[in-house]
């Protein structure tokens, strides 16, 4: 890990609305990578020649030391220090290292958000992100947001309209929903906001829109409107 | 106990609790992330290495030479598994391809290698470091190439041919006729948990906590692919991330990890990573259809045909799809066929209403097709076909129950059909053309016998157990309504544990039959204990009225748990169907439509509104069965518009595998979906009256979006997903 601490990837200003596109992300993201492991970044797909096998074991070796590297992660209000293989995914260390299995592994390549959480209020999706960049995060499962007893409101919503079925993309669906709620509350616009810079609504179709990277095969998408609705109390635009 | 006449009155006509849209009892477990998924159950195997599989890099062939060492060799790795080294193994009859390759290679990315290490990302390192050297034979992979050579093949469900009358000469001599051929392609089932088993090894017993629609079956096919004894087997599959079919049976995950557990001698997980799914499991397999409809002036069908070739690894299965054509609609003379292609594809099988989910979109597009060369409404051409016995078994073979019509007047009425404009192309909002389109949803409701224990201890807590699963299905909290219904207690006072090879055997998750059956057998078992309870504390069972917690008769009363003793009582039962399903022909049946609007620019079509209706007998529960249909119609919506494995014909694998380029719907692609159900008991279908639900929607929701496409622009599709591009294609002509 290089010294002086990169900014986080996910510790842009929450009001920022091009937060999103900072430029700086990549380059953190592949300062910190490059500290961990020489090949972590690339998939095995992209090998081809006499490097590939060398570059395969590489990884295989766990980078050229081998080694461990130390994290500190602040989830659900606990700090647990961890020793991980950098390669480990955010994802993976709460669901192999903590025992945290509430966030969901449907892809583990960006492509479903079944393992959405919140870091640093911010929803992503944890397997796309590697442990060792979120030292000293602020994250949230969907562990952190309620119990069986005491349930999140929107996590009570999703019981009431029968947000799910099999379950599985649910933790998912919940952190990103309020995730995106805040979004919304923060003035950030999505790609059917008609106002660049006015005041968002939770309306049906910016949260369709907005919740477009959840996947849920058993589609409980209507009802998982009503859920998320309710719980953001926005009355204005019904059906667009 | 027997289900061989109809259903009297019985104590779930009261619906206290039956029948009410009740919240999911596994829901706080859900929605908090506390539920345990196969991969998760860190309780039970803490110590568990982390396996990974390596796929087969050609789809058929020979495996030369497995390389292995280097892999061995690398930080962590505990064991690789190949059919070198894995002892001997058989094919499961209920498999068509093996879990594990070798020498032989049936299909891409099946099983070569499990290797096993500390850590995940030890094994799925390492994995890239197996070499596997391979002899290909060259393979058949496109179905339209091989339709001449597909034989006649009998599927498990059904004989592949049925006749009667005389097609040929009704069609020659029809007043209108309609002959068109659709295709539908690979579609994978997509749910979002992948497969995953944790394994672990007592001696010779073995221990699978997985994600499985059917227990036994699960017990039954690993002990057959392991030469090992059942008995020895337990298997473990409480909470399952989806399944649509593509878990009815164990698959590589599961036997590999058993493997892998014996190689490591210490538990082993694995899960399939998302790529891996649709070339290493199953899918639902191609098809190409032909209907031919001829019917009088009057609309009145007198000739109907349905004919379907599909495509399997050897030994496979044929689709369905021309099943519901047997038993939708009349008509004197016809003829259903299906034939059976070889290709070296992976394993076909089934998904969400096998048959037919795919028929449908042939058969109700054909109607369409039919009411506009007639000039008739597409909803009263259905209407005046309606039926209401078996038309290939005559009058004698009556439906248990058959609400077809009524779903198409009361559907049209709710959606407001009347406004449709029949002419296509006619209606404008902006850049988008507007239609409308409607489809019959028809899904036989088989029933499977199912057992269940039930016991009441002596606080008069009642506990279910029966090894049913919930895919997402709701059968919790049906089995607990059922219950709590029988037992006269409220549902808090139930507890159900499922998915367990300890418990009786169920009928499982799968062909929609599960709800109705699942019930059915732990009515059975309540009402055994209801007589055994009434029994010892001296009532006349018959008399006895079980309310509030008491069992009441004669002036007297008492509590269920002073009824039970002090060390509880269990019993078991199990519901047994007779031939009810032979002499009543068993569907459910409803009516889907759908408003859509096809940009006239690019050709991109968009649900604007849903709504259908539907008669399933007793809805168990409202709430959980809206959610089946809604899930059912939207995975219409992904068949007609943007599902489709694309087969790579020279390799022969499927090049989309992944949720990125395999397109399911999205919650911007669904609008708010209106369901209705029908009032509905069916007395021949099982003590709980009702029928299956869960497979339904997606029958003809699809076909109801290729009608509305056409009714908005024009353009007749019959190759399916209806995409963009072939839409486009139409456009020029009316726009
Ligand atoms: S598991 Fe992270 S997006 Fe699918
Ligand atoms: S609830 Fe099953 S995938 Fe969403």
């Amino acid at each position: 890990m290089p010294d002086e601490p990169a900014p986080s990837p996910t510790g842009g200003p929450p009001d920022d609305p091009l937060f999103f596109c900072d430029p700086t992300t990549r380059r953190v993201f592949l300062t910190r990578a490059a500290g961990a492991s020489a090949a972590v970044t690339l998939g095995h797909g992209l090998f081809s020649g006499p490097d590939a096998q060398a570059a395969v074991q590489a990884e295989a070796g766990g980078g050229e030391a081998g080694g461990e590297e130390e994290v500190t992660l602040l989830i659900n209000g606990r700090q647990t220090k961890l020793r991980l293989d950098p390669r480990v995914t955010l994802l993976d260390a709460m669901r192999e290292h903590l025992q945290l299995t509430g966030s969901k592994k449907g892809c583990d390549h960006g492509q479903c958000g079944a393992c959405t959480v919140l870091v640093e209020g911010r929803r992503i999706n944890s397997c796309l992100s590697l442990a060792v960049m979120h030292d000293g995060d602020k994250i949230t499962t969907i562990e952190g947001l309620g119990t069986p007893a005491a349930m999140h409101p929107m996590q009570a919503a999703f019981v009431k309209h029968d947000g799910f079925q099999c379950g599985y993309c649910t933790p998912g669906q919940i952190c990103s929903a309020v995730g995106m709620l805040a979004e919304i509350k923060a003035g950030i616009p999505s790609h059917v906001s008609a106002d660049l810079l006015g005041e968002m609504s939770a309306s049906e179709e910016e949260i369709r829109e907005r919740m477009s990277g959840n996947l849920c095969r058993c589609a409980a998408y209507s009802n998982i409107i009503a859920a998320v609705r309710e719980v953001s109390g926005d009355k204005t635009g019904g059906e667009a | 106990m027997k289900f061989d006449t109809p259903a009297l009155d019985n104590p779930i006509d009261r619906t206290r609790v039956i029948g009410r849209p009740t919240d999911r009892i596994d829901g706080p477990a859900k929605v908090t992330g506390t539920a345990p998924y196969a991969y998760e159950r860190n309780d039970v195997a803490p110590n568990a290495a982390y396996g990974w599989i390596v796929g087969t890099g050609i789809s058929t062939g020979r495996i030369v030479r497995i390389h292995t060492k280097e892999a061995e060799a690398a930080r962590g790795v505990l064991a690789v598994v190949t059919y070198e080294n894995a002892g001997k193994l058989a094919k499961a009859k209920a498999h068509t391809a093996r879990m594990l390759a070798g020498p032989d290679v049936q299909h891409y990315d099946q099983a070569v290698a499990l290797v096993v290490a500390e850590t995940f990302e030890q094994a799925r390192a390492a994995a890239k470091l197996v070499r596997v050297e391979y002899a290909p034979n060259k393979g058949r992979f496109d179905l339209a190439a091989e339709k001449e050579n597909a034989i006649k093949k009998d599927s498990q469900v059904g004989p592949a041919d049925t006749a009667t009358g005389d097609f040929p000469a009704a069609f020659a001599r029809a007043a209108v006729t309609v002959d068109a051929t659709y295709s539908t392609p690979d579609q994978s089932q997509s749910m979002m948990e992948p497969h995953a088993t944790i394994a672990a090894w007592n001696g010779d017993e073995l221990s699978l906590w997985t994600s499985n629609q059917m227990i036994a079956w699960a017990v039954r096919d690993t002990a057959e692919t392991l030469l090992i004894a059942p008995e020895k087997i337990h298997v473990s599959s409480p909470y399952i991330g989806g399944g649509f079919g593509a878990k009815l049976w164990v698959r590589a995950d599961a036997i590999m990890a058993a493997l892998g557990a014996r190689a490591a001698k210490r538990p082993v997980k694995v899960a399939l990573s998302r790529p891996q799914i649709p070339n290493n499991t199953t899918h639902r397999p191609a098809t190409i259809q032909r209907v031919r409809i001829g019917a009088g002036k009057d609309g009145r069908i007198d000739a109907i045909a349905h004919e379907s070739w599909s495509g399997d690894l050897p030994d496979g299965d044929i689709e369905t799809a021309a099943f519901q054509t047997r038993l939708l609609y009349g008509g004197a003379n016809r003829m259903t066929a299906h034939r059976l292609a070889t290709l070296h594809l992976g394993e076909g099988n089934a998904m969400r209403a096998p048959g037919e989910a795919v028929g449908h979109l042939a058969l109700e597009v054909a109607m369409d097709e039919l009411a506009e060369k007639l000039g008739i409404d597409p909803v009263q051409l259905r209407i005046l076909n309606d039926i209401q016995h078996d038309p290939e078994k005559g009058p004698e073979r009556p439906f248990s129950s058959r609400k077809l019509v009524e779903c198409l007047t009361v559907g049209a009425e709710r959606f407001g059909w009347a406004k449709r404009n029949p002419k296509p192309g006619q209606v404008r909002d902006g850049d988008w053309l507007v239609g409308m389109g409607v489809a019959s949803a028809f899904r036989n409701s088989p029933t499977q016998d199912s057992a269940a224990r039930v016991g009441v201890d002596a606080k008069g807590l009642i506990t279910v157990e029966t090894d049913m699963t919930d895919i997402g299905t709701g059968s919790y909290t049906i089995i607990a309504q059922t219950a709590a219904e029988l037992m006269g207690v409220p549902i808090e006072r139930i507890t159900v544990k499922l998915g367990d090879s300890k418990a009786p055997v169920s009928s499982g998750s799968g062909g929609q039959w599960g709800a109705n059956s699942s019930t059915s057998g732990v009515y059975a078992a309540c009402m055994k204990l209801r007589g055994e309870l009434a029994k010892k504390a001296g009532f006349n069972v018959n008399e006895a009225v079980f309310e509030d917690g008491q069992i009441r008769a004669g002036g007297r009363n008492i509590s269920l748990g002073e009824a039970a003793g002090p060390d509880g009582l269990t019993v078991e039962d199990k519901i047994e169907f007779g031939d009810m399903q032979k002499k009543f022909a068993q569907a459910s049946f409803g009516a889907h439509f759908v408003e859509v609007g096809v940009n006239a620019v690019t050709g991109e079509t968009r649900v604007r509104r849903m709504s259908g209706v539907f008669a399933a007998g007793r809805i168990l529960n409202p709430k959980a069965a809206r959610s089946q249909v809604i899930g059912a119609m939207t995975m219409g919506v992904g068949a007609a518009l943007m599902e489709e494995l694309v087969v790579d014909k020279r390799f022969g694998y499927f090049v989309n595998h992944d949720l990125a380029e395999y397109h399911i719907p999205v919650h911007a692609d669904i609008p708010n979906q209106e369901v209705h159900f029908l009032e509905e008991l069916d007395d021949k279908s099982s003590p709980m009256k009702a029928k299956g639900v869960g497979e339904l929607g997606i029958c003809g929701a699809g076909a109801a979006v290729a009608n509305a496409i056409y009714n908005a622009t024009g353009v007749r599709l019959r190759d399916y997903p209806l995409t963009l591009d072939k839409v486009l294609e139409g456009l020029p002509s009316i726009v």
